[in-house]
């Protein structure tokens, strides 16, 4: 899967673009037929797959508008933090979405009918007359075109004080939570006017505050586990078994940080940004700023992998944190086995890493470098002086140009890949489009590596 | 409504009686959802102008396509379609209606789902046998086995109303497609298998329910998702009741005692809110040896929700408890570990005790109480949490009956002067709506010496809402005490705070008198109050002026005709003239309405 092709490639007319059409999260359905991405204009576009590979526009509805909350003098943007999918349970399509501050539910559904037939006018809406009316007609369901129509139906809000970051649905089908800096909330999917909160990290003072959530996620299929990981680094897992309180956690993952290398830096470049279940439970994704590691839920102490994203940047912290670049929340994602993860870094690029070969791949989502039906070109970054012509310095990369949104296909291997207001989508250049079964042996055979060093 | 004759005379020759019919048919259609809506409930009328024929070929099948629709027009037809059986043409073809209640019981929406399940059931009774067989039963297979969770779902509230009525094959596909549910992949599907699972189990035979449902309820019980577990605990309930006695221990013990143990707090919650129903499906020697310690443990469990349960369901146990010896199983057992509870860490569990704790005296008698109960009622009393010291006065009466509140009233004294005082208006309110019971219960003495002020007290209340209750609580009183207590004691008080500064304090009076008048009878009210009323009617405030009006609208009728002639009406006439808009309107009111004009 290393050496990916676009097939399809989706933006906004660029270079006019406006921050509005900036993609703000990108996310595959479960059965990755379809995509949906938010941007910052409180827009959703889902795209289907069409049985060529490709990924086209299904549906495009306005989830969230500007608010303001007229008791704090707040803006409330639209732009959407999260979406995720429902398991497909039901013809229709059903999706949460969120912004900082409101949770919607949105349902997508297809009608390919229509009623004709009126007593008292014609078709155009003229009225008949009325003495002429002889005989009652009961209308009839015609076909027309397919209609894709997305409305909402339920509006989860009020029970956040700080901003949205996570929402995650629980594998009973049922309940999900909502996740701000410093609460975690649990909902049921058909109510709206309650939830419980389940996790509290709010001081009784907050200038004893000393870190927030940054992150929070349902396990895949034991109902009762939840991973939250905070701004100083730490993991924890949460067993909503044992208590109605999750405050006290099951387990907490963290890595010792040698103090001999602690800086200014250390706390911010720790933080986690995203946090993500592998497919068959077991290990947790981690990504913070310079690393992502995959932790083994038996194993607390330190992590089973840790790879290293863009290392060389460790001597330019202090120019990111002028530019706060070094707050930028970069997420990360598995393949359909657990067996390749994926996070994006700076300069339009975004890394892979085999876990079992612990080979690696950084590449280039961009215009000028992506051609369509092409396989991708492996780039690489040097410190010094360049040892070929693609190589590129790290003083030349461009810190504004940044991949922070990555998505897998559940199955099949699929990404895609958010780059300001474009959406790439790569496929495996080995696999034939449109042929799920096929997907599934490629992925167990050697991953087409480039010769990149290893770490 | 209109009849089917008139419609159908109507139809010969244009004429334009058929207009209503026709626009409600054409606002079935209606962008307006209200429009729609209103037009599906008046379906029987539709329904009825079309005669039997055309609703069966026309109107049902246009309204099995209409899924698109929002919920509540949705909802509204499924019910529709419930009571629709007449307007088909009968049970003979009551089967018609079928194709519109299976799609409504497909769509995503529980509320209409549940809805068309509930029609669904409702027309299952009007199907013959050979009906039920042909269109009924093949319907619940169809849903049964749907491609999506929500014609499954529904499936499960299906299969009680048909089983009883099929033959033995059929029987044996419904139980075969009863316990696919019970596995299916979706815990949705397993969850609504699990709701009904008791219901299925009571139209089952026995021999049924020992084998079939019996190895369900076990999996069901010990299934992945908590959500579905806690379920199979209401199904214990239906299922222990069907068993006779020496098979409850072999059959479903085992499985409650896990679920009464089980790791997730939401289970053994739900087996703390079901436990009075378990004890009465179980025996009194199965609860003896078995229920008891589990009761014990639930009343000890790590999360508090969980003892919050248990703990309401303190009283309803030991009261369930079989007679011969249930005083030694509460002292022995069920009493240290509630006085355990009396100083727990969570007030929701320390109120929900003290809701039910004094129902233990009935049970316990005199002495026991007094011994062992009386410490905790005033621990309890002294509490940090104002609910719990309310949920104890609120139940004062329990305790009364058997021992007297005597041994009580050192304690309540403090407490009840606290709440009364306490920061927090709604606790002020709560303790004034106790007020009456208290009174009743201490007597009118007691009542005098410590209480009366603090009635008072609250006349002048800054929270509006609290003055409210205090004078409604004023007229209470007085039903229990009696006018000639009124007049000894609150009535010069109420009277006095007509020459308070406060405006607010004055107006107070006036809504006494409104509320006292009546209990007080005709002499107080003429003697007392009216001088007092009238004088206010020179009040500066305009807001205490219109009061003047609305009171003596109030108290006329409780005036004999000369006061009301020589006094009140002079004073409604000047009231009539004055310079406020409101004044005058509240008094020209209470002139026509007293109908002094």
């Amino acid at each position: 899967m290393l050496s990916p092709v676009l097939c399809s490639e989706l933006s906004a007319l660029e270079p006019e673009y406006t921050e509005a059409d900036v993609i703000s999260t990108v996310e595959f359905s479960q059965s990755g037929e379809f995509l949906a991405t938010g941007d910052k204009g409180g827009r959703v576009v889902i795209f289907q797959r069409e049985p060529q590979g490709e990924y086209n526009v299904y549906s495009t509805f306005q989830s969230h508008d500007p608010e303001f909350d007229y008791l704090k003098s707040l803006e409330i943007e639209e732009k959407i933090n999260k979406i995720r999918w429902l398991p497909q349970l039901h013809s229709a399509l059903f999706l949460l979405t969120t912004n900082d501050k409101t949770i919607k539910l949105w349902k997508v559904s297809e009608r390919d009918k229509q009623p004709e037939g009126y007593n008292l006018k014609d078709e155009e809406g003229r009225v008949k007359d009325i003495s002429k009316i002889t005989s009652l007609q009961v209308p009839v369901l015609r076909p027309m075109d397919l209609l894709v129509e997305a409305s909402p139906r339920r509006v989860f809000s009020n029970a956040h004080a700080y901003h949205i970051n996570s929402i995650s649905i629980n594998s009973d089908c049922e309940t999900y939570l909502s996740a701000d800096d410093l609460r975690i909330n649990l909902w049921n999917l058909s109510i709206t006017d309650r939830s419980f909160n389940i996790v509290d990290l709010k001081p009784d003072n907050m200038e004893d505050l000393t870190e927030v959530i940054t992150v929070a996620e349902f396990h895949p299929h034991h109902c009762h586990l939840l991973a939250f990981s905070s701004s100083t680094g730490t993991t924890r897992l949460c067993d909503m078994r044992s208590r109605a309180l999750c405050d006290q956690h099951a387990k907490l993952f963290e890595e010792a940080v040698d103090p001999a290398s602690r800086s200014f830096f250390s706390e911010l470049i720790s933080s986690v940004s995203d946090v993500k279940f592998s497919h068959s439970g077991r290990y947790l994704l981690t990504r913070d700023y310079l690393s992502a590691k995959v932790w083994d839920l038996n194993m607390e102490k330190k992590p089973v992998e840790t790879y290293q994203v863009h290392d060389y940047l460790r001597s330019k912290l202090c120019t990111l944190y002028e530019s706060d670049c070094i707050f930028d929340k970069f997420e990360c994602a598995w393949n359909g086995t657990d067996s390749v993860i994926m996070t994006g870094a700076y300069n339009n690029f975004f890394r892979m890493f085999d876990r079992a070969s612990r080979r690696d791949v950084t590449l280039e989502a961009s215009r000028e470098v992506c051609k369509r039906r092409a396989v991708l070109r492996p780039r690489r970054v040097c410190i010094g002086r360049k040892r070929r012509e693609s190589d590129i310095c790290v003083d030349s990369l461009d810190f504004r140009k940044k991949v922070l949104h990555t998505a897998w296909h559940p199955t099949d291997n699929i990404i895609a890949i958010a780059a300001r207001n474009n959406l790439y989508i790569f496929q495996d250049r080995h696999s034939p489009s449109g042929h799920h079964g096929v997907h599934r042996i490629e992925q167990e055979t050697a991953p087409q590596l480039e010769d990149t060093p290893p770490q | 409504c209109f009849g089917t004759s008139e419609v159908l005379m109507a139809g010969a020759d244009g004429d334009d009686s058929l207009y209503p019919i026709a626009v409600l048919i054409d606002e079935l259609r209606n962008e307006d959802v209200q429009l729609r809506l209103n037009s599906i409930k008046k379906l029987s009328t539709i329904a009825l102008a079309l005669g039997v024929e055309r609703t069966r070929t026309e109107l049902l099948p246009f309204l099995t396509d209409t899924i698109y629709d929002e919920d509540e027009v949705l909802l509204a037809l499924a019910e529709q379609l419930g009571n629709f059986t007449m307007l088909v043409g009968g049970p003979e073809y009551v089967h018609c209606l079928l194709p519109p209640l299976e799609s409504l019981a497909t769509v995503e929406e529980t509320v209409v789902r549940d809805k068309a399940v509930e029609s669904l059931r409702k027309i299952s009774h009007e199907h013959s046998p050979v009906d039920l067989e042909v269109h009924f039963e093949p319907l619940v297979k169809r849903l049964a086995s749907g491609d999506w969770f929500t014609s499954r779902t529904s499936a499960c509230g299906l299969f009680s109303v048909c089983y009883p009525r099929v033959s033995s094959t059929v029987k044996a596909e419904i139980r075969q497609h009863f316990r696919n549910l019970c596995s299916d992949d979706t815990p949705m599907v397993r969850r609504a298998a699990a709701s009904k699972l008791g219901e299925f189990a009571k139209v089952l035979e026995l021999d049924y329910v020992k084998s079939d449902i019996i190895s369900l309820f076990t999996a069901l019980a010990s299934d992945e998702q908590d959500s579905v577990r806690l379920l199979a605990v209401e199904a214990c309930v239906s299922i222990a009741t069907l068993l006779p006695q020496e098979d409850l221990e072999t059959l479903v013990m085992p499985t409650l005692r896990q679920a009464a143990e089980d790791k997730s707090w939401r289970v053994r919650y739900m087996v703390a809110d079901k436990f009075s129903e378990l004890q009465k499906a179980v025996g009194p020697e199965i609860t003896k040896n078995d229920l008891v310690p589990a009761f014990q443990n639930l009343l000890k469990d790590c999360e508090a929700e969980v003892r919050a349960a248990a703990a309401n369901k303190v009283k309803e146990f030991c009261e369930n408890l079989p007679e011969d010896s249930r005083e030694t199983i509460i002292m022995t057992h069920i009493l240290p570990c509630v006085k355990e509870l009396v100083s727990d860490t969570n007030q929701h569990v320390k109120s929900a005790l003290a809701s039910v704790i004094m129902g233990l005296s009935t049970i316990l008698g005199k002495d026991n109480t007094i011994e062992h109960l009386l410490p905790l009622f005033l621990a309890q009393l002294k509490d940090e949490c104002p609910e719990v010291r309310l949920n104890i006065i609120s139940n004062l009466d329990c305790v009364n009956e058997v021992i007297g509140i005597r041994q009580l009233s050192q304690s309540l004294l403090p407490a009840i002067v606290e709440l009364a005082e306490d920061a927090k208006w709604r606790v002020r309110l709560a303790i004034i709506e106790y007020m009456p019971l208290l009174a009743g219960q201490l007597g009118v003495e007691f009542f005098d010496e410590k209480l009366n002020s603090l009635c008072m007290a609250w006349l002048v209340d800054h929270v509006y809402a609290i003055r409210e209750a205090a004078t409604c609580n004023l007229t209470k009183l007085v039903e229990k005490f009696g006018a000639e207590w009124a007049q000894n004691t609150i009535v010069p008080k109420v009277l006095g705070m007509a020459n308070d500064p406060n405006y607010l304090h004055r107006m107070t009076t006036l809504f006494c008198i409104n509320a006292l008048s009546e209990a007080c009878g005709q002499e107080i009210t003429t003697k007392h109050m009216l001088p007092v009323v009238l004088k206010m009617s020179n009040d500066q405030v305009a807001n205490v002026r219109f009061n003047v009006a609305k009171s003596l609208q109030k108290i006329g009728p409780v005036l004999d005709s000369n006061s009301l002639q020589t006094e009140v009406k002079p004073v409604l006439e000047k009231l009539a003239a004055d310079q406020d808009i409101d004044v005058k309107y509240f008094a020209q009111e209470a002139i026509s309405v007293l109908a002094l004009a």
